[in-house]
C-alpha cells in the first residue's frame, strides 16, 4: 500500500515533466534546441489560472494554457527558425520574458506579487474499476494524468510512426538532404516548436490546476528538469517520459525525507548529475540530433 | 542523332567577378554516358548545379526533350526527370535505406501513418530491378560508402529519374566498389537512362563514357566521342599548354635533407590507409613537387607533415629532428613552415586583424611579443613592412583578414610562412583560387626561398605549377609514390598518365590495386 | 561592393542600440496599455537612476554583479563557449566568500583578500567542471552549465543546514576585516547607497580582461580557438586546454561577483542572493558585444533599469523592467542575423 502511494506521488510529480519533456523531444528532433520550456510552462500555468478565474471553468483554463503555450512557442519559432537567431539565447530570453510577464500580469490582474486567488482545478473523472483501485485510484481519476499517459503513446507514435514524424526527424538530422527532396525545413521546424508549446502549456495547466492557483515563479526550474529528462531519455518521447518518472520518484523520496537527517538536498541534485553523466557518455551515449541548434540557411 | 534529351544552350554563370561558366553547351542524348571533365575550378560543378536548379544561369537556356524549361529548384529538376548523386551524399544517417529513399514521397497507410513494410518492399523491388543490392531495412550509418551511393542512386530512380548526374562518384569508393558502380551504370544506360559523369579521372572516362565534354576555365574546349579520343589528347585538352619556366634553375647541388619521410602510413577519417609506405627527402635548396589527382592521399600527407594528424606508421624528420607523433607546435619549432591548402579553415582567422594573423602559429615565440604580452601597436608596427613587402592590399594591419580577397589572403599567409626563418617549407596548393598576379608573386617567392637554401615541398594538383617550380617531381597515386622524375625529363602528358595510374599498367583502363583484385566485368 | 557593405557593417555594429530602442518602444506600448505616459515614466526612471547621488549609487550597486557576470559570459564567448552557468558560479563564489570571511582567523585586511580569493577559486572550480567535460568528452557546455546551476543550489542548501544561523537562511556575518567598504565613505555624494569596493574590483577586472584578450599570448590563443578552431589547431594551440582554461577563468569572474552582496552589502551569504544576475549577465554580454567596454556600459544600463523600476513602481509595476530586459535580449538576438542577412543581400 505504502509502495503504491509512493508510486502515485511519483507519477503525480512527473506528469508536468513528462508533458514538457515530450514537447522538447519534438522541438529538438526537428532541430530546435528547447531551453524555453520553463517559460512555456510558466505562461501556460498563468493562462490556466486566468481562464479558470474568469470563467470558473477549468477546461476553459486548459484551453487558455494551450493557447498561451502555442503563442509563446510561436515567438520562439519566429526568432529561431525564421530569423535564424541563436536558439539557446532565444530560449533564455523567452524564459526571462515569461518570468517578467507573469509577474506583471499577476500584479495588474490579481494585485498581488506572489499569488493568484484560488481557482477551480480540474474535476476528477470517476471511471469504473480504475478509480476504485487501491492506492492509485485517485491518481487514475485525474484527467490530465490519464491524458498524459495517452499522450506518451501518441507522441511517440507521431514521431516514429507517421510521415510527419519521419520528415521531422530527417530535418533535425540533415536539413539540406530533406530540402533537396522538396521538404520545407521552416514549416516542419515551426510545427515541432509549436507542438512543444502546446505540450508545455498543458504541463503548466496541470501545475496550476493541482495547486488551484498561480504563484510567482511556480515552475521553479521544472522546465530545466524536463529538458534534462529528455536528454537522459535520448530525445525519445517514451524514454523522456521514463526519465521523468525516475526524476519524479527522486523528488517524491526527497519530499518524504525532508526534515529528517538524510541530506535530501543531495537527492534534489540527482537528476542533474544523472544528466551530466549521460552527456559525458557514462550512461549509454546520449546523442543529440545532428543539426540541433544550427539554424538552417539555404543560401550557405 | 536523335533530339537531345537534355540540352544546355549557351549557359553563362557568374560568381562575383569571375565567370564560372562562359557560354557552355552540353547535349545529352538518350542512353549515353556523357563525361564532363576538367581540372578543379573548370566549372563542371557549377554547370551541373545550374542544370539541377541549385543555381540560376545568368544567360542561356535549358531544353528538356526540345522544350525550354526553367529549373527554379531541385524539385523542378526532379519533376523533369533529373536526379543528382552529390559528391557528399545527401542521406540521413539515422534513418533506414527505405526511409531515405522514400523521404518526401513516402508510402502511406491512412491518416499520415507510415507503411514501412510497403516502403521496404517497393525499395527492394526497385533495387532488384536495377541490380543495386542494398538492404532496405539497414540504417545508413551501418552501410559502406559504396552502398550509400547505391541508396543515392535509388533515391533518384524512385522519383522516376531518366537522367542521372553523378558528381565525382568514384572519389570515395574502393576499387571493387568502382567496378560495381560501373556495372550498375551500364545496366542503367541499357535501361534507357542517360548519365552525366563529372570526373577528372581520364581512365574512367575511357572505360565508361560514350562521349565527353571538356571544360577549361569555364569554357567548353571540346566535345568528342570517347572512342576517337586518346587519354593523352584528353589530358592535353584539360590542362592546356604549360607556360615557360619562371626563372633559371640554380645549378648548385642540393644540400642536406631538411624534410625526411620514411615508411609513412597515414589513415583517413574512415581509418583506412590514405598514405601508404611513402618515403622521400627534400634537401636544402630544392623544390620537390608532389603531383597527383586530388584525393590520392595528398590531404592526409599534408596534415601529417604539419603535425595535425599523427601517422599510423613511419616517421617524419624536420631538419634532422624526429617529430612524428608530436603536434603542430613541435613541427613548427623544429623548423617547418606550412602554407595550408585551405586558407579559410586552417590558414587564417577571418575575424582577427592582419597583424594578428601574421603571428598565427608563432604566438608563443620569444621574439614575437615580450613575456606574456602580445598585441597592440608593437604587433601592428612589426607587421607593416611585411604587408608592404608581400604586397597585401590593403596593407592595413588592423583590417580583418576576412575582408581581403582570396589572392591577398594567400599573400598574407605567404608573408607569415616565408618570413619566419623556417628551414623547410610545406606549400600545399599555394595558389588555389587566387588571381594570376598573386600566383606569379607566390611562385617567385617560393623560388627565392629555394635559392636561399630552404627545402620546399610543393603539393599541387596544377600540373603547370608543378612543372614550372619543381626540381624533382614525385607522383602520388592512391597513397603511394608511383613515379619520380624531373621537369626536364617529362611533360604534362606523361605526368597525367602516371597520375591516373595508367602508365605503369599497360592497357588496363583501371589498374588493379594491391589487395584489391579487379573482378573483371563486374556484376553486369 | 565595399561602400555599401561598410555602411551595413556599421548598422550591424549598432544593432545593440537598435535592440534597446525597439525594446523601449515595445515597453512603451505596455505602459500606455495600463494608462500611463511612457515618455514620462522613462524620463522619471532614468532621472532617478542617474540624476541623484543616491540613485547613481543604487544603479552602480545593481550594475556591479552584472558587470562580473557579463564579463564572465563575454570571456567564455570569446573562446567559443556559451557559459549559461554564471548564476551557479556566482552562487558558489558568494558562499565561499562568506565562509572564508567568517571562519578564517587572519589579521588586518587579509580576511577580505582571502574571501575574495575564495570566491574566485570556487567560481573557477565550478566553471572548470563543464570546461573539462567539454575538453575531455565533448559534452555540450550549455546543458552542463545549466545542470550545475541547480547542483550548486542544492549543494549550498545542504551545506547550509550546518552553517546557517538557526531559523534563518543565511550564514553568520563575515569578520570586520573581510568586509568591503562602501564607496560613500570616500565619495560623500553617494551617501546611503550600498555601492562598494566590489565595483572597483569589477572595473579593474574589466580592464584586466581587455588586456588578457587583446594584449597577451594567452588571449590571442583563446580568441583564435573561439573564432576558428581549425586555424588555432594549425597554429599549434591546444583546443581542449584553452577551452578548459577559458571556462575556469569565466567561472572565476562570475564567482568574484559574489563579493558585492556578501562582502560589500549584507556581509553574509543568503539563499537565493544571486537573484538572476547570471541570466542578466548573458544579456549584458550580448548587448556589450562581448567586449569589456561594452559590458561596462550594458551593465550600467541594466543596473539603471533595475533600480529605476523601484522608483516608478507606484505607477508602473516594477516587473515591467524584467519584460524590458527580456525584450532587449530577444531583439538583440534577432537583430544581428536580420541585419547581416540584409547586408548580404545588399552587398
Amino acid at each position: 500500500m505504502d509502495v503504491l502511494l509512493f508510486a502515485a506521488a511519483a507519477v503525480r510529480i512527473s506528469v508536468p515533466y513528462a508533458l514538457a519533456a515530450m514537447g522538447a523531444s519534438l522541438s529538438e528532433r526537428g532541430g530546435v534546441v528547447c531551453i524555453a520550456l520553463e517559460g512555456l510552462m510558466l505562461n501556460g500555468a498563468l493562462a490556466y489560472t486566468l481562464g479558470a478565474y474568469a470563467t470558473q471553468n477549468p477546461w476553459a483554463g486548459v484551453a487558455c494554457a494551450l493557447l498561451a503555450g502555442l503563442l509563446t512557442a510561436w515567438l520562439h519559432a519566429e526568432a529561431t527558425v525564421r530569423f535564424r537567431a541563436d536558439q539557446i539565447t532565444t530560449g533564455l530570453g523567452i524564459n526571462l520574458l515569461a518570468a517578467g510577464l507573469t509577474r506583471f500580469v499577476l500584479v495588474r490582474v490579481f494585485h498581488s506579487s506572489s499569488n493568484s486567488p484560488r481557482v477551480p482545478g480540474l474535476p476528477e473523472w470517476r471511471l469504473p474499476v480504475l478509480s476504485d483501485l487501491p492506492g492509485v485510484g485517485a491518481l487514475l481519476s485525474s484527467p490530465l494524468v490519464l491524458v498524459t499517459l495517452a499522450l506518451v503513446v501518441l507522441v511517440h507514435a507521431l514521431l516514429f510512426r507517421t510521415v510527419f514524424g519521419l520528415r521531422l526527424r530527417a530535418i533535425g538530422e540533415r536539413p539540406e538532404a530533406a530540402a533537396t527532396l522538396g521538404l520545407s525545413v521552416t514549416r516542419h521546424r515551426f510545427a515541432g516548436v509549436l507542438l512543444c508549446g502546446l505540450l508545455a502549456g498543458l504541463a503548466g495547466a496541470y501545475l496550476s490546476s493541482e495547486q488551484h492557483s498561480f504563484t510567482d515563479g511556480m515552475t521553479g526550474g521544472r522546465g530545466y528538469i524536463a529538458l534534462a529528462a529528455m536528454i537522459v531519455g535520448k530525445w525519445n518521447p517514451m524514454g523522456a517520459a521514463a526519465a521523468c518518472l525516475l526524476f519524479g520518484a527522486a523528488e517524491a523520496l526527497q519530499i518524504k525525507l525532508q526534515g529528517s537527517a538524510f541530506p535530501s538536498e543531495l537527492l534534489q541534485a540527482l537528476p542533474y548529475l544523472i544528466t551530466m553523466l549521460a552527456l559525458a557518455g557514462f550512461i549509454g551515449r546520449a546523442v543529440a540530433p545532428r543539426a540541433v541548434g544550427t539554424p538552417y540557411d539555404p543560401e550557405s | 542523332m536523335s533530339t537531345p534529351h537534355v540540352h544546355l544552350k549557351g549557359i553563362t554563370r557568374r560568381l562575383g567577378t569571375c565567370v564560372a561558366n562562359d557560354g557552355v553547351e552540353l547535349e545529352l542524348v538518350p542512353g549515353e554516358i556523357h563525361a564532363l571533365v576538367g581540372e578543379n575550378g573548370a566549372g563542371k560543378s557549377t554547370l551541373m548545379k545550374v542544370l539541377f536548379g541549385l543555381h540560376q544561369p545568368d544567360e542561356g537556356e535549358i531544353l528538356i526533350d526540345g522544350r525550354r524549361v526553367r529549373m527554379t529548384d531541385p524539385r523542378a529538376a526532379m519533376r523533369h526527370g533529373l536526379g543528382m548523386v552529390h559528391q557528399h551524399f545527401m542521406l540521413v544517417d539515422t534513418l533506414t535505406v527505405a526511409e531515405n529513399v522514400t523521404l518526401g514521397s513516402e508510402t502511406q497507410a491512412r491518416f499520415g501513418l507510415l507503411a514501412p513494410g510497403d516502403a521496404e518492399r517497393e525499395v527492394a523491388a526497385l533495387a532488384e530491378r536495377y541490380r543495386l543490392p542494398v538492404d532496405p531495412k539497414a540504417r545508413i550509418s551501418q552501410l559502406s560508402v559504396g552502398a550509400q551511393q547505391r541508396v543515392e542512386i535509388l533515391k533518384a530512380l524512385y522519383r522516376g529519374a531518366r537522367v542521372l548526374i553523378l558528381d565525382e562518384p568514384t572519389a570515395v569508393l574502393t576499387p571493387q566498389e568502382v567496378d560495381e558502380l560501373f556495372a550498375v551504370l551500364r545496366a542503367l544506360v541499357a535501361d534507357g537512362v542517360s548519365i552525366v559523369l563529372i570526373t577528372h579521372k581520364l581512365a574512367e572516362v575511357k572505360a565508361l563514357a560514350t562521349r565527353l565534354t571538356v571544360l577549361r576555365a569555364g569554357r567548353r574546349v571540346a566535345t568528342a566521342l570517347v572512342a576517337d579520343t586518346s587519354i593523352e589528347r584528353m589530358a592535353e585538352l584539360m590542362v592546356g599548354h604549360v607556360p615557360a619556366p619562371l626563372t633559371e634553375r640554380s645549378d648548385e647541388a642540393p644540400g642536406a635533407p631538411l624534410l625526411e619521410v620514411r615508411g609513412l602510413e597515414v589513415r583517413d577519417a574512415r581509418r583506412l590507409p590514405a598514405v601508404r609506405d611513402v618515403s622521400f627527402a627534400v634537401r636544402a635548396g630544392e623544390i620537390v613537387g608532389i603531383a597527383g589527382v586530388e584525393g590520392n592521399g595528398q590531404h592526409e600527407l599534408i596534415e601529417c607533415l604539419a603535425g595535425l594528424c599523427p601517422p599510423s606508421r613511419g616517421d617524419v624528420r624536420i631538419a634532422g629532428a624526429a617529430v612524428s607523433g608530436h603536434g603542430a607546435r613541435e613541427h613548427r619549432a623544429a623548423g617547418l613552415a606550412h602554407i595550408p591548402s585551405d586558407r579559410l579553415h586552417r590558414g587564417l582567422v577571418s575575424d582577427m586583424s592582419l597583424a594578428e594573423n601574421l603571428v598565427l602559429g608563432l604566438q608563443r615565440r620569444p621574439g614575437v611579443g615580450t613575456g606574456p604580452w602580445l598585441g597592440g601597436h608593437t604587433l601592428e608596427d612589426a607587421s607593416r613592412a611585411r604587408l608592404q613587402e608581400y604586397d597585401v592590399r590593403p596593407p592595413d594591419p588592423r583590417a580583418f583578414a576576412g575582408r581581403l580577397s582570396g589572392g591577398n589572403q594567400q599573400k598574407l599567409i605567404a608573408a607569415r610562412e616565408l618570413t619566419q626563418g623556417a628551414r623547410a617549407i610545406l606549400a600545399a596548393h599555394p595558389t588555389r583560387g587566387v588571381d594570376l598576379g598573386a600566383i606569379d608573386f607566390i611562385h617567385r617567392r617560393l623560388l627565392a626561398e629555394r635559392d636561399a637554401g630552404r627545402a620546399v615541398l610543393l603539393v599541387s594538383s596544377e600540373l603547370s605549377e608543378i612543372l614550372a617550380l619543381s626540381d624533382r617531381i614525385l607522383v602520388l597515386y592512391e597513397g603511394r609514390i608511383v613515379h619520380e622524375t624531373t621537369p626536364a625529363a617529362t611533360d604534362e602528358r606523361t605526368l597525367g598518365l602516371h597520375m591516373t595510374g595508367r602508365a605503369s599498367h599497360g592497357d588496363s583502363p583501371l589498374p588493379p590495386r594491391e589487395g584489391a583484385p579487379r573482378t573483371s566485368g563486374g556484376l553486369a | 561592393m565595399s561602400d555599401r557593405r561598410v555602411q551595413w557593417q556599421w548598422l550591424v555594429a549598432l544593432s545593440p542600440l537598435l535592440a534597446v530602442a525597439a525594446a523601449l518602444a515595445a515597453g512603451a506600448v505596455f505602459i500606455a496599455a495600463i494608462g500611463e505616459k511612457p515618455l514620462e515614466i522613462y524620463a522619471l526612471l532614468f532621472r532617478e537612476a542617474f540624476g541623484t547621488g543616491y540613485g547613481l549609487g543604487q544603479t552602480l550597486f545593481r550594475a556591479t554583479p552584472l558587470l562580473f557576470t557579463g564579463l564572465a559570459v563575454a570571456l567564455a564567448f570569446r573562446a567559443g563557449l556559451f557559459n549559461v552557468g554564471v548564476e551557479g558560479q556566482l552562487y558558489v563564489g558568494g558562499f565561499a566568500a562568506a565562509l572564508a570571511g567568517a571562519y578564517l582567523p587572519l589579521p588586518g585586511p587579509l580576511p577580505a583578500v582571502a574571501a575574495v580569493l575564495a570566491a574566485g577559486c570556487a567560481g573557477a572550480l565550478w566553471g572548470a567542471i563543464p570546461g573539462a567535460l567539454k575538453a575531455r568528452f565533448g559534452a555540450h557546455e550549455v546543458i552542463n552549465t545549466i545542470m550545475l546551476n541547480f547542483v550548486a543550489f542544492a549543494l549550498v542548501s545542504w551545506a547550509g543546514r550546518a552553517l546557517f544561523l538557526p531559523a534563518t537562511v543565511h550564514t553568520r556575518d563575515v569578520a570586520a576585516g573581510a568586509q568591503l567598504p562602501r564607496l560613500d565613505a570616500f565619495v560623500p555624494v553617494l551617501r546611503g547607497a550600498p555601492v562598494n569596493v566590489s565595483l572597483l574590483l569589477g572595473l579593474a577586472l574589466a580592464f584586466a580582461v581587455a588586456l588578457l584578450l587583446f594584449r597577451t599570448r594567452l588571449g590571442y590563443e583563446l580568441r583564435a580557438v573561439g573564432h576558428n578552431a581549425g586555424a588555432a589547431e594549425y597554429g599549434g594551440v591546444s583546443i581542449g586546454g584553452t577551452q578548459l582554461l577559458a571556462m575556469a577563468l569565466s567561472g572565476a569572474l562570475a564567482g568574484l561577483g559574489g563579493s558585492n552582496f556578501v562582502l560589500g552589502y549584507k556581509h553574509y551569504f543568503e539563499l537565493g542572493f544571486s537573484g538572476g544576475a547570471g541570466c542578466i549577465g548573458i544579456a549584458v554580454a550580448l548587448l556589450g558585444r562581448n567586449h569589456p567596454t561594452g559590458v561596462i556600459v550594458a551593465s550600467l544600463f541594466f543596473g539603471a533599469l533595475s533600480y529605476g523600476a523601484l522608483v516608478v513602481n507606484t505607477r508602473v509595476p516594477r516587473e515591467l523592467v524584467e519584460v524590458l530586459m527580456a525584450l532587449v535580449i530577444l531583439f538583440a538576438i534577432c537583430a544581428r542575423p536580420l541585419l547581416e542577412r540584409a547586408a548580404r543581400r545588399w552587398a
